[in-house]
């Protein structure tokens, strides 16, 4: 089975400052890490291959330090990976990232499985997965908490979707594209044998001109959306410790401003 | 692409060198200088650079490929669960509502499902001028590319100016999809919406890096202008029975509603009595509970007020409580009345998930919680204590 999984590389925290004097983003000192929900679709990607054989290839779009994501997935155990990074990228909104990849997946040649992870932790839309299914033209099936079965010859798929109010079980035919929850597994720790692969892995890094990319669709230039302005959010101005001498008084007090605010009856 | 320092304006202040996370700038006889090798055009040095203006970042965008003033109207999308319309769509179609005035177009609802053209009535009630319907068996259940064809079709067919989604299961499944196969802007998840007042562009404000930042975003040269929306953020319309619309049958010819997927069976999930996205009330519980069946605890508080019961990270990695209850960044993001956090010092990834709440109310005996930081009402003291005291207090109300 040959199986894609798409992952990114993020920051390895969202505490993220505004430096009052520059106006612009402070995130100090952070190491960078795959994007966490990308590790629930690596790890399944791996499982898969355990069960079917075949291969389990990375691909992400980043900067030229985005190597280091791929060599954590070599050092996991996928077989291989790939970089998609040039300055023509730079700037891509969901859309443009979106092609971006599908490109490089159609580069990679046949799949039958691709998984992503349900989001990423800094830009949280959910938004690639999906585009990257319309660009393949392939069904696309979110939120994917299990996959119950495969029947690889019959291109047979079932899975569980995770809903707002149970899940949903959903079949449908291979080659497909899922985005995995946390709920599906526990992924596994790199091992020293992977360490020492992914050290010596050579990640192919490939450029928009390698992917044969139309100019009008990556980057900022082939980006519908802008980011027009950034701030910190207004917290609730209304913040109090409630004190009193027992147990008793602090309760009945916040009892009694719940209340006043109608938030219980 | 091209990025310039204007040599007369820079006095080589070094502000630019500080603000780029790329390492690119360099002062050199008191100028910047910016290696475009390392240069990845985010722009944080003009911001930086906004006293003197000594940076410029000439970008040539695609350009938009029609006259878009044809585009006209908000639509919003009128999301149904086993016939049923979502709460969402509700406050979808208020705040919709408000954008088509300053606008002044119309607001309209787009229905998609089988045996449902008898809800289009509700919608306009609730304040759409149009609802669009599209009653079919392929659309019975939901499936991404099925209800994707048929939005695309009829956003082809209409040229709506806005599309306005719920940031549901459904909604930030399909709606990417539409937003591709349109070639146009998507928002995820905002959380506010204005209009421009000179370039009448749709403002989409939405949290990002878990809701430490808000962003405000555009899409000049695109239409649809497309967002999902959080729930629970917006105001419900009034409903009014009197109002009067048009409703507008379609049908979509060919093997366009086909789906490559298809439901089996759903499976209502026994612990989650309460819906978490949809509940005014939420009683979360963490570490502090120390085991499972402390949970007792909150399950008894939430019941009381009629709430969900919601869970840290921790509780669930513990095993004390299912994942479908994890409140946070690693599970549902949550904004309801009233969020009561009980043994959860707040992480930052907890707090992703619920600091849009309109009141947070924190238990916790540590006073250096983070927890504290956001919460409207805070109590520090022994949640064996204070839960219980809560409880006999609202049962012998």
């Amino acid at each position: 089975m040959n199986i894609i999984v798409c992952i990114k590389q993020v920051p390895g925290t969202t505490k993220v400052a505004i430096n009052p004097v520059t106006n612009t983003l402070v995130r100090d000192g952070v190491e960078s890490i795959v994007n966490p929900f990308d590790m629930y679709a690596i790890e399944e990607g791996i499982r898969l291959r355990e069960k079917f054989g075949g291969k389990v290839t990375v691909i992400t779009m980043g900067p030229p330090q985005a190597k280091e994501a791929i060599k954590t997935a070599i050092g996991m155990g996928v077989d291989e990976g790939v970089l998609l990074s040039d300055r023509a990228f730079a700037g891509s909104d969901t859309l443009a990232t979106s092609y971006t990849l599908s490109k490089g997946i159609k580069k990679l040649g046949s799949f039958d499985i691709i998984i992503c992870g349900k989001q990423a932790m800094d830009g949280d839309t959910a938004q690639v997965g999906p585009g990257i299914a319309y660009w393949l033209d392939i069904p696309f099936v979110a939120w994917v908490r299990k996959i119950e079965e495969i029947r690889e010859n019959e291109r047979y798929i079932r899975v569980e979707r995770l809903m707002e109010d149970g899940y949903e079980v959903i079949e449908g035919n291979l080659p497909i594209l899922i985005s995995v929850v946390k709920e599906i597994n526990e992924p596994r720790i790199e091992s020293l044998k992977g360490k020492i692969k992914a050290k010596n892995y050579n990640v192919p890094v490939w450029s928009a001109k390698d992917l044969e990319c139309d100019p009008d669709y990556i980057g900022l230039r082939g980006s519908p959306t802008l980011v027009n302005k950034i701030f910190v959010p207004v917290r609730s101005s209304k913040r109090e410790i409630i004190e009193g001498s027992s147990v008793e008084e602090k309760v009945d007090k916040l009892i009694a401003k719940l209340k006043e605010s109608k938030l219980i009856i | 692409m091209a990025i310039s320092v204007i040599l007369d304006r820079c006095v080589g202040c070094k502000l630019c060198v500080a603000s780029c996370s790329q390492n690119a700038i360099t002062i050199v006889n008191k100028k910047a200088v910016i290696d475009v090798a390392k240069c990845n055009y985010c722009g944080a040095c003009i911001d930086a650079c906004k006293k003197f203006k000594a940076i410029v970042i000439e970008i040539e965008r695609k350009k938009p490929k029609e006259d878009l003033s044809i585009y006209k109207g908000v639509w919003i999308f009128a999301e149904q669960r086993h016939g049923e319309i979502s709460s969402v769509v509700y406050e979808l179609l208020g705040e919709g509502k408000k954008l088509a005035e300053s606008l002044g177009e119309e607001v309209s609802a787009v229905l998609l499902g089988e045996n449902i053209t008898s809800k289009a009535n509700e919608l306009i009630y609730y304040g759409a001028d149009n609802v669009y319907v599209v009653d079919s068996p392929y659309l019975k259940d939901f499936n991404d590319e099925p209800y994707t064809n048929a939005l695309v079709s009829l956003i082809k067919e209409y040229k709506p100016n806005i599309v306005l989604a719920g940031a549901t299961s459904i909604g930030r499944s399909f709606i990417p999809r539409v937003a591709s196969a349109l070639e146009t802007g998507l928002t995820a998840d905002c959380t506010h919406f204005a209009i421009d007042g000179n370039t009448k562009l749709l403002l989409q404000t939405r949290p990002a890096f878990g809701g430490n930042l808000m962003a405000t975003i555009t899409c000049s040269n695109f239409r649809p202008q497309m967002a999902t929306a959080r729930h629970k953020v917006f105001k419900k319309a009034v409903k009014d029975e009197s109002r009067k619309g048009n409703v507008i049958l379609k049908t979509i010819e060919g093997d366009s509603l086909k789906s490559r997927t298809r439901l089996i069976e759903f499976v209502k999930e026994v612990e989650s009595t309460v819906n978490l996205s949809e509940a005014d009330i939420i009683v979360s519980g963490g570490r502090g509970l120390g085991e499972a069946k402390n949970f007792a605890l909150i399950r008894e508080l939430a019941e009381l007020l009629n709430g969900a019961v919601g869970a840290s990270r921790a509780a669930v990695d513990a095993g004390w409580i299912p994942y479908s209850h994890q409140v946070g960044q690693t599970g549902k993001t949550v904004c309801p009345k009233l969020y009561i956090a009980i043994g959860i010092s707040g992480a930052i990834q907890h707090m992703a998930g619920m600091q849009s709440s309109e009141n947070i109310v924190a238990i916790n005996k540590d006073p250096s919680a983070p927890i504290f930081e956001i919460a409207t009402y805070g109590i520090v003291g022994d949640l064996f204590e204070v839960v219980p005291a809560m409880i006999s207090k609202l049962k012998n109300k």
